[in-house]
């Protein structure tokens, strides 16, 4: 019997159609506009001017504040503006967009492909490290790393859980970049066991990725304290809520965090981020992106530049289909749609998905036909048809009772209505709100 | 005859009893309340609009006969002539207030606004509003979807079929400013409603640069300050790309309707002008 | 290249394969065994009074929404089909048509789209229909046909009694009930296969569970309702028929006869108007089996499955409100 969270979550079919594609990289584009604000916090504050001349690695804009992160130049070449630009959160931000020269990379980045295995660090140098690179949570959320590595006094870390899980369908970069980096992966799990002082470093993957399993578990081995844990397939596994209480059977209380259960959660994709900047003083400026659908010609995992037009990966993998409907930046559960397909890369882009037409749209909407499906499948034990309904006729108090706060919009409610009500549209308005009300309270 | 006499007695027993307890129990549990509260309630116009701030016309009655003064406190739908009934009632000052309307600040019809994406959900500017910019290139614009029609309580203002905007019954507002915290963009501002209903504003409150801001919308603020210029009463500003009048100096001359290139600036209940050579304008664009 | 306007909306992006209309039509493919059983035994008027109701439903839902309710039509959606198969299972197959009608009337007017539709109704409104009928036609509604195979002739048929009147009616003349039993024209095989007086489709037990086991494979129902009801009903009957089995029925034949299986199966199932969670699910299904019994043995009616249901459906709210589900993260306390 393999482990898995108790309560609620749904099998979406998994469609991973980009599963042991390579990573690729694609010709360097001729701009990117690279966003200031591509994490969770404060946005980051430029530090070149139009007209600078920057390299490869090169910090172009220093993090805001503790909750924050440093953003690197992905190319090398002259800044030609600081502009707003639309990116992925729908709105116009302010973007750094500098036009590529040649390929310059910043002498003190170790490009060599070699594996550093020497972990002979000390904590504060990785967390330093971790932060000038501007490390942030590569599994979607884009939380910055230095932040979660810095256990607050009073609280002990006894596990660090890496997320391996990949429980959104169509999205493959975590996989591959298991297949590939291995033994870089296991190094990063190292730094950041020494980091947060965690007795064990548990890696979760689930079983529909059986060659990643095998592989890892094989690669642990050579390292102490390292156990890969299968689990079954079921979405949001990759929450880290899910994912501790699948793992190690603990629940974080409502409104806690890891931390209170003695947990630190690190995407597998941050283990190698970090691994690249302390061992080889390597700023985060390109990640693994997906790129797949159904009428997508050549699904692919591409390590892209931050700041790349979508549209040029999108090219990469055999162009636009001509029945586009809909393209998501990240998943098909938890992903954002974009409004053009000229949006950069980011930090969080962890897969581009094209829709066709005829799945873009959503299911016709009924009255709720009180299945109760949505409670059963919620993995957070609320309500969903309530906390909306509450949510419609903004009734604050009753939904902070009802937790609508504990709700981690996994889109799992929506997802299987039957009715096609669109629960978490207002489940995150009213939380939205309610955050907000909240937030003037204590001030 | 036994049973009618003893219903008689059974029931004439129980009711003085019960209008004793009755009797007690109104004592114990009387709420002393300032009369004043019924009468300056009875003055207020009863909609519970919430427009005053206060929970209702009750609150707003309590918050009254709190106050020392009546500074601060007014009650849209009513008006001054309401508000110098309360004075009246508690024999105190009103303070007089210019009367104003809701004015919707966009003038991206479907026509002159283009659609570039498809918003698929519910029909709720909020939800939209924190999904994207909505469904045109303008990320200020209307998004068409009603939430200002949802909390009208005066039923005063609608969507308009053609346009996709909404229009504001000039007849209904009492400018009690529920649209005005409905817009998640803001785009609806009271404003003073002028001599004869008349009015001027501009109608854009689109912050991007004139290019693509123009590109997005035929009739939006390019920030082009041609009716800055135009204006002899200082009362226009340009502040990050946009226009906007103060309608406490704005004259009512209409000299800045005249310049505005894309035909921003709106004017309201004007007599029409008298025909004149139109001039060849090309629309300046702001960096 | 010229490329579709995108579609912007909130993730998630891909969605469950379920619809309301695919549920809805779940249930009447699950309720055929049950109708097939009952043109077996009560030939062509089967049909006749399924496709008046049917007909009636969707007419009614058609037309209340037309005049009151405006927007979207949902005639489509497949429940008002539901609602009239659901009426035609609970009268006697020689209902005068005119009765039929009024009966949808008050199933879709009063039960249903008064409320706002389908989703919005706290009671069943196939049963408010059927109760309806039941109080105002006391006599067409309880003078039950006699079965006969594959006759097929719209002839006025004998009526009888139904296995759980007889008994009634003999426990009140102070007969005792094996004796009873044993002048029984049924055998519990006949009542398992529908051989017996009642309602067109509550008659046979294993079509209704043959219907119910699909409705469970296609998830269109949990195990709770169905589970708890009939449970409820065996135990407090099998105490009963322990206390003194002379004067209480045996659980066996109170689980075979009447609407039980088929209330507890289709009728309180029902989503619109069950709770939310199993834990909720179970004490409905508890509280429906114990009324059940409750109007059967003592009661004035020999048969209290329709009124078990409403009286629960009543307290469904109150149950939704008590049987929350369990939050994630709240039992741990630092």
């Amino acid at each position: 019997m393999l482990k898995t969270f108790p309560k609620g979550g749904v099998h979406p079919k998994e469609n991973k159609f980009s599963a042991g594609k390579p990573i690729e990289t694609i010709e360097l584009p001729k701009q990117v506009s690279i966003p200031i604000a591509q994490h969770i916090g404060a946005p980051a504050q430029p530090v070149v001017n139009k007209g600078d001349v920057v390299k490869v690695g090169q910090l172009i804009a220093k993090s805001g504040g503790f909750v924050s992160a440093n953003i690197h130049s992905s190319v090398s070449g002259k800044v030609s503006k600081i502009d707003k630009i639309l990116d992925t959160s729908g709105y116009k931000q302010t973007c750094i967009v500098i036009d590529v020269e040649g390929d310059e990379w910043l002498e003190t980045i170790d490009k060599s492909k070699d594996l550093v295995a020497n972990t002979d660090v000390s904590a504060d140098e990785i967390r330093t490290k971790v932060l000038d690179c501007g490390i942030v949570g590569l599994g979607g959320a884009t939380f910055p790393t230095h932040v979660k590595l810095s256990v607050p006094p009073g609280k002990t870390c006894e596990h660090l859980v890496i997320n391996a899980v990949e429980c959104e369908p169509y999205l493959t970069a975590d996989h591959q970049i298991m297949m590939e980096k291995a033994d870089e992966i296991m190094v990063g799990c190292k730094l950041i066991q020494k980091a947060i002082g965690a007795k064990k470093v548990l890696i979760g993957i689930e079983n529909n990725k059986p060659d990643a399993i095998k592989h890892m578990s094989g690669i642990a081995k050579k390292y102490e304290n390292i156990e890969v844990h299968a689990l079954k397939v079921m979405y949001p596994q990759g929450g880290e809520k899910q994912l501790i209480k699948a793992v190690l059977n603990r629940e974080v209380p409502s409104g806690g965090l890891p931390i209170d259960v003695g947990c630190v959660v690190q995407n597998v994709g941050t283990a190698f981020a970090v691994y690249e900047a302390v061992q080889k003083n390597k700023p985060l400026f390109e990640r693994v992106v997906t790129v797949t659908g159904k009428s997508v010609a050549k699904p692919c995992n591409i390590l892209a530049r931050i700041g790349t037009p979508v549209n040029e990966l999108i090219e990469f993998a055999g162009g636009l289909p001509e029945d586009t409907g809909k393209v998501v930046n990240g998943g098909p559960m938890m992903g954002k749609a974009v409004s053009t397909i000229t949006v950069p890369v980011t930090k969080g882009t962890s897969g581009v998905l094209i829709f066709p037409q005829e799945s873009a749209a959503r299911p016709e909407n009924h009255n709720c036909i009180r299945c109760g499906r949505c409670v059963s499948v919620c993995p957070m034990g609320l309500e969903p048809y309530q906390i909306k309904n509450m949510a419609v006729v903004k009734m604050f108090e009753e939904l902070e009772k009802e937790r609508v706060l504990d709700c981690i919009e996994c889109g799992s409610c929506a997802y299987t209505c039957p009715a096609g009500v669109p629960l978490l549209d207002y489940i995150r308005q009213g939380k939205a709100n309610l955050n907000k009300i909240l937030r003037s309270k204590k001030s | 005859m036994d049973i009618i006499l003893n219903t008689l007695i059974t029931l004439s027993a129980l009711g003085v009893v019960l209008a004793v307890i009755l009797f007690f129990v109104a004592q114990k549990f009387k709420v002393v309340e300032d009369p004043r509260i019924d009468d300056v309630e009875g003055c207020l116009p009863g909609a519970n609009c919430g427009g005053c701030g206060y929970p209702g016309c009750r609150g707003f009655a309590e918050a009254c006969v709190k106050a020392d003064t009546l500074d601060g406190m007014f009650c849209p739908p009513g008006g001054n002539d309401v508000m110098k009934s309360v004075a009246g009632a508690l024999g105190m000052e009103a303070s007089e207030k210019e009367p104003q309307i809701a004015v919707v600040r966009c003038n991206g019809s479907h026509e002159k606004r283009r659609k570039t994406t498809v918003y698929d959900g519910p029909s709720s500017c909020a939800v939209s509003h924190s999904l994207y910019g909505g469904d045109t290139d303008c990320a200020y614009g209307c998004l068409g979807l009603g939430d200002c029609v949802e909390v009208c309580t005066f039923d005063a203002i609608y969507i308009d079929e053609e346009s996709g905007l909404p229009i504001v019954d000039e007849e209904n507002c009492t400018a009690c400013g529920a649209c005005v915290k409905a817009c998640p963009k803001s785009i609806i501002e009271l404003r003073n409603k002028g001599k004869k209903s008349r009015r001027i504003y501009v109608s854009c409150v689109n912050h991007d640069k004139g290019a693509p801001a123009k590109r997005a919308c035929d009739s939006a603020c390019i920030a082009c300050n041609k009716c800055v210029k135009a204006c002899p009463f200082d009362a226009i500003v340009v502040d990050d790309f946009c226009a906007y009048i103060d309608f406490e100096k704005c004259k009512l001359c209409r000299k800045c309707v005249e310049e505005c290139p894309t035909g921003a600036i709106l004017e309201l209940n004007f007599p029409p002008r008298k025909a004149k050579v139109e001039k060849e304008e090309t629309s300046e664009v702001a960096n | 290249m010229a490329i579709n306007k995108l579609t912007v909306s909130m993730s998630p992006h891909d969605y469950g394969k379920d619809s309301v209309k695919k549920i809805m039509y779940g249930v009447v493919i699950a309720m055929i065994p049950a109708l097939l059983v009952s043109v077996y035994y009560f030939g062509l008027d089967a049909i006749r009074v399924n496709l008046i109701a049917i007909a009636a439903c969707v007419f009614f839902e058609w037309l209340f929404q037309k005049v009151f309710i405006k927007g979207k039509l949902t005639v489509v959606d497949g429940s008002a089909v539901v609602t009239g198969m659901l009426l035609a299972f609970n009268v006697p197959s020689n209902l005068p048509w005119w009765i039929i009608v009024i009966g949808a009337l008050v199933s879709i007017g009063i039960g249903k789209m008064s409320f706002g539709g389908l989703g919005n109704n706290p009671f069943n409104p196939a049963l408010v229909g059927r109760v309806f009928l039941l109080i105002s036609f006391p006599v067409q509604m309880t003078s039950w046909p006699k079965v006969s195979v594959l006759n097929f002739a719209l002839t006025d048929a004998q009526t009888g009694a139904t296995p759980l009147a007889i008994v009634k009616e003999g426990l009140s003349n102070g007969e005792s009930y094996s004796s009873i039993m044993n002048s029984m024209p049924h055998s519990y095989v006949d009542m398992m296969v529908g051989q017996i007086g009642g309602s067109l489709g509550e008659i046979s037990a294993a079509a209704l569970i043959l219907g119910g086991l699909y409705m469970l494979f296609r998830k269109i129902i949990t195990w709770h309702i169905p589970v708890s009801i009939i449970g409820t009903v065996a135990i407090f009957t099998a105490i009963l028929y322990g206390i003194n089995p002379e004067t209480y029925a045996d659980p066996m034949f109170h689980l075979l006869t009447g609407g039980l299986m088929l209330g507890a199966i289709f009728m309180a199932t029902d989503m619109v108007t069950s709770p939310m969670t199993p834990k909720g699910m179970l004490v409905y299904g508890f509280g429906i089996g114990v009324i059940t019994v409750l109007i059967r043995v003592w009661g004035a009616y020999p048969e209290g499955v329709s009124f078990a249901i409403l009286i629960m459906n009543a307290v469904v709210p109150l149950i939704n409100n008590w049987a929350k589900p369990k939050r994630f993260g709240e039992t741990i306390k630092k």
